[in-house]
């Protein structure tokens, strides 16, 4: 039996999603500050309770890492482990920055709890990348 | 600084693994509750959600790892 129908072209309807927003001082500024100093992006938006809140739990997770003896990576680790674990660390940008000036992080491996520490530093930078994701939303207006 | 470098030098905070588990929670659940929802009573309603999603992983975790063992 043949297929008589003949296949009609499809209208498809073609939306614009490629829409840009408008590039405002405070879309760069909150997201640079933000990563700098954890929960600043939403404090210059007059956002406090979430920006104090966000810093205190980065900032405290990071420092957290840091008294179990945590290992802070360092951009030349040779290992991919290595750079992923430095690409973390980076997140927490004005700590991370703060930390290898003063040369925190030496990561004494005899204690076990070392280990979690490391784990915790570079979950609170991973952590304040998201922070800096949703100060650009609200500085772009695409959230409260 | 210094007093704060004084301090990390000589303090080795060792936390059980629960311990360790239970404050990583409650961070993270802040910073999810925080950012991935947008009114506030959703955001509390989200954090308090992931923090008994982790805390219940490490539970059923832990029977699971009981359970390898015997």
């Amino acid at each position: 039996m043949a297929n008589s129908s003949v296949s009609k072209p499809k209208t498809v309807e073609v939306r614009n999603s490629t829409t840009t927003q408008p590039m405002t001082t405070m879309s760069v500024l909150a997201p640079a500050l933000g990563w700098l100093i954890p929960g600043a992006g939403h404090l210059i938006q007059k956002r406090w309770i979430r920006g104090l809140l966000l810093m205190f739990s980065i900032t405290t997770m990071f420092f957290l890492g840091l008294a179990m003896q945590g290992r802070v990576y360092r951009p030349n680790g040779g290992d991919i482990l290595d750079i992923l674990g430095f690409v973390g660390d980076l997140g927490a940008g004005g700590l991370y920055i703060v930390t290898r000036v003063m040369d925190w992080g030496q990561g004494a491996i005899a204690h076990a709890t070392a280990d979690y520490g490391t784990k915790f530093i570079i979950v609170a930078g991973l952590l304040n990348f998201i922070s800096v994701a949703d100060a650009y939303h609200i500085a772009i207006g695409k959230k409260p | 600084m210094i007093m704060a470098q004084m301090i990390l030098a000589q303090t080795t905070l060792e936390l059980s693994h629960f311990t360790a588990a239970l404050l990583f929670s409650l961070f993270a659940s802040i910073v999810f509750g925080i950012t991935q929802r947008n009114d506030a009573r959703e955001q509390i309603r989200y954090g308090l959600y992931c923090f008994a999603m982790f805390v219940g992983g490490v539970f059923a975790a832990g029977w699971v790892m009981w359970l390898l063992r015997r």
